[in-house]
């Protein structure tokens, strides 16, 4: 079944929910942020709980769950696939729920370095932690079906209004395909690797943010995740040509979507190749 | 289990209105609580582990992402670390357009609280949503006051939740004299906005919730804190960040996977709004007393109820901070001071619009971190907030029902507008009765 096939029945006035797991909460800022917007979608739909803003009822059955964070207790697993089982559509935001975010760095841990972790920093009572914690932070999709994905770090409020518009239009998100230099081209910002030897992952990295970091003279970091056609060969011949070191090219790919396919095979030896 | 013992239980999902996730076990016994534990589960993460062997400017664009409503607090405290690290001495354009940025989270944060999560409260609704109906003229005010905040974190760093302007040694870009013109207009008329806020929260109805605790903040050498390296006291005592762990114990406790902190004696210790108000109210200028004295509250005030009162006249002088910065404004192109990296071992601070955030990191001698520590506000007060919820809860009066209970619970907590995924999340209260 199409997506438009799919969302054919969606309720006129919907029933929304807002749920965080393992984030900072800024994805869900992306809607408190604007309160004035916050207020008019109100006006639209039926906002069922959302806990930072105020409205609580948790397992309600909702016609779209928005779903912010990664899943890394057991406590956690439950509670996401409660949370799918009420909910006719799910839409994760954000990095954390698309790849597991910056905290899915533990990701490249075993076992007994996590444990090393662990102890490091809640030394009194780690049996606890150990307890709760899953060995890795993963995406929502990793463990439910998810219907719709929004990337970023954080999303921004024009992304998620457009996307619950969408919805209620019974269309499917759009997705943004390009990679930031194309945003750069448009806008007319000069291009801060070629004018400035500084390192930009822009043309491996999607674009959403409307190329925040080159507009301010800096490089791209990652935020948005891998564009759809990204050249990673190239992109990283280029960086190691302009005298960045191994780690340091690891580093870049390893930061907020780490676990996006195409950055996580990004390893030491896949550089010196 | 006799009669007497009989043990009533009463889950409630989620303590709303707070930026996180958590439990709140009560235990009442004879009249009296017997157990007030604030249980934080939110997930661990581990930026303290992850970002060791990390260059600084990775650090500072990842510390971020601890907390979407303070990003700035990490970056700033962060920043301010690498800089004594390595001996940079900031420009007065630097520490001014820093003090700005800052300052914007100040008043995005506060406005964001005061009228969307803590407002509600004073005034009977479940959310600032459902208050915006009865009070729609209040909220767009706020919401106003809280965009602005956002406006000059979006001038600064491209947007205002993670932004990305901030480097160490100063920032990527300078924005140009009419970009900072621009805010001037916007924060003159904020100020009108401001003064009717502090206006109308002065008149909110007030329950009593003292605070007998040491209250502790930043102490600027001529202004109202935001960042400094010395640290005063409700007891009188001064010291320099250099020697925080001398004078207060963090450590990590059974119910929580946020880290407390006390004195090294083990008593609490208030962070925030309160406590900043209370130690600088000599730093702020004359007329912006005497607009706290009009409020007919006196300071030094011990009534946690007041942070709503406090924030506000914290966000009133923060729009004139910044508007006098505006207002001096001159481009330049050089945002940034050259540093070199060295091994080395600092401390940074700076106070969050929740307390006093700091931070150390211990440095290789490329400046890659080898050791970080995060101290966040909202995990600092939490042995305060447990002790005030006990008191405050035994003065609203135990035999009162569950329900009025979890509300004025829920109250107590939200004055400290706890953000608690600097630390952890989400709470669920457990009332058990024998």
């Amino acid at each position: 079944m199409s997506t438009p096939d799919k969302l054919i029945n969606f309720a006129k006035r919907p029933k929304i929910a807002v749920h965080k797991f393992s984030s900072c909460d800024g994805c869900q800022l992306a809607l408190i942020n604007d309160a004035v917007s916050l207020l008019e979608l109100a006006t639209i739909v039926d906002i069922v709980h959302f806990a930072e803003a105020g409205p609580l009822d948790e397992f309600a059955e909702v016609d779209l769950a928005i779903i912010e964070g990664s899943v890394n207790t057991h406590h956690d697993v439950h509670r996401i696939e409660m949370v799918r089982a009420k909910a006719k559509y799910v839409l994760s935001v954000g990095a954390c729920a698309l790849t597991g975010g910056i905290q899915a760095l533990r990701n490249f841990t075993d076992e007994k370095e996590l444990r090393h972790w662990q102890h490091d920093v809640y030394p009194e009572e780690t049996e606890v932690i150990i307890e709760g914690d899953l060995a890795t932070a993963k995406p929502i999709s990793a463990y439910v079906k998810v219907d719709f994905e929004l990337p970023g770090c954080p999303i921004n409020t024009g992304q998620i209004l457009r996307a619950i518009r969408q919805i209620l239009f019974g269309v499917e998100p759009e997705k943004n395909v390009d990679p930031v230099c194309t945003t750069c081209k448009h806008a007319g910002v000069t291009c801060v690797m070629v004018a400035k030897n500084e390192s930009c992952l822009g043309p491996v990295v999607a674009d959403g943010c409307d190329a925040i970091c080159p507009k301010l003279g800096r490089g791209c970091y990652g935020c948005y995740g891998p564009a759809k056609y990204a050249n990673m060969d190239a992109m990283i011949a280029k960086l190691k040509e302009m005298g960045l070191s191994d780690e340091q090219i690891k580093h870049k790919f390893h930061h907020i979507n780490s676990q996006a396919i195409t950055f996580h095979g990004v390893t030491a030896r896949t550089i010196s190749q | 289990m006799n009669v007497e013992n009989r043990t009533t239980k009463i889950e409630v999902p989620i303590l709303a209105r707070v930026e996180g996730e958590g439990a709140l076990d009560l235990e009442i016994t004879a009249g009296k609580i017997t157990k007030c534990e604030l249980r934080i589960y939110e997930p661990p993460r581990y930026f303290e582990k992850f970002l060791e062997g990390r260059e600084p400017n990775e650090v500072i664009d990842a510390v971020a992402r601890i907390c979407g409503i303070c990003p700035l607090a990490y970056q700033a405290g962060f920043s301010n670390a690498y800089e004594a690290a390595f001996g940079v001495e900031l420009t007065p354009w630097i520490y001014d357009m820093r003090l700005l940025m800052f300052l914007g989270e100040w008043i995005e944060s506060h406005y964001l609280h005061t009228h969307l999560l803590a407002a509600p409260d004073f005034l009977n609704y479940r959310s600032g949503i459902e208050m915006a109906k009865d009070y729609p003229n209040e909220v767009l005010r706020g919401v106003r006051l809280q965009h602005l905040g956002n406006e000059i974190l979006k001038l600064l760093g491209g947007r205002s939740v993670h932004p990305n302007g901030m480097k160490v040694g100063g920032f990527y870009r300078a924005p140009r004299e009419e970009e900072v013109a621009a805010l001037i207009p916007k924060l003159e008329a904020a100020l009108k906005d401001a003064k009717d806020v502090v206006e109308w929260f002065s008149q909110l109805p007030f329950p009593d919730a003292e605070v007998p605790f040491k209250m502790v903040s930043l102490r600027h050498p001529t202004e109202y804190p935001v960042f400094a390296t010395e640290v005063i006291t409700s007891d009188g005592e001064t010291f320099n960040i250099n020697d925080y762990d001398e004078h207060f114990r963090e450590f990590h406790a059974r119910q929580s996977t946020a880290l407390h902190s006390t004195t090294i004696a083990g008593e609490p210790i208030l962070l925030g709004p309160l406590s900043r108000i209370n130690l600088n109210f000599d730093r702020l200028p004359p007329h912006i007393q005497e607009m706290a004295n009009a409020t007919g509250i006196k300071w030094p005030s011990r009534n946690m109820f007041h942070s709503i009162i406090a924030r506000s006249i914290e966000g009133y002088w923060a729009i004139e901070r910044a508007l006098e910065i505006c207002r001096n404004y001159t481009y330049t192109d050089k945002p940034a001071l050259e540093y070199t990296p060295k091994a080395a071992n600092a401390w940074g601070a700076v106070e969050a619009p929740r307390g006093i955030q700091i931070d150390h990191v211990q440095l290789d001698e490329r400046g890659y971190a080898t050791a970080i520590r995060i101290s966040a506000p909202t995990s600092q007060n939490l042995p305060c907030i447990e002790a005030n919820l006990r008191s405050s809860l035994e003065t609203f009066g135990l035999d009162k029902p569950d329900d009025e209970l979890r509300l004025h619970a829920e109250m107590v907590i939200r004055n400290y507008d706890p953000c608690i995924s600097c630390s952890a999340h989400f709470l669920t209260l457990n009332i058990t009765r024998q």
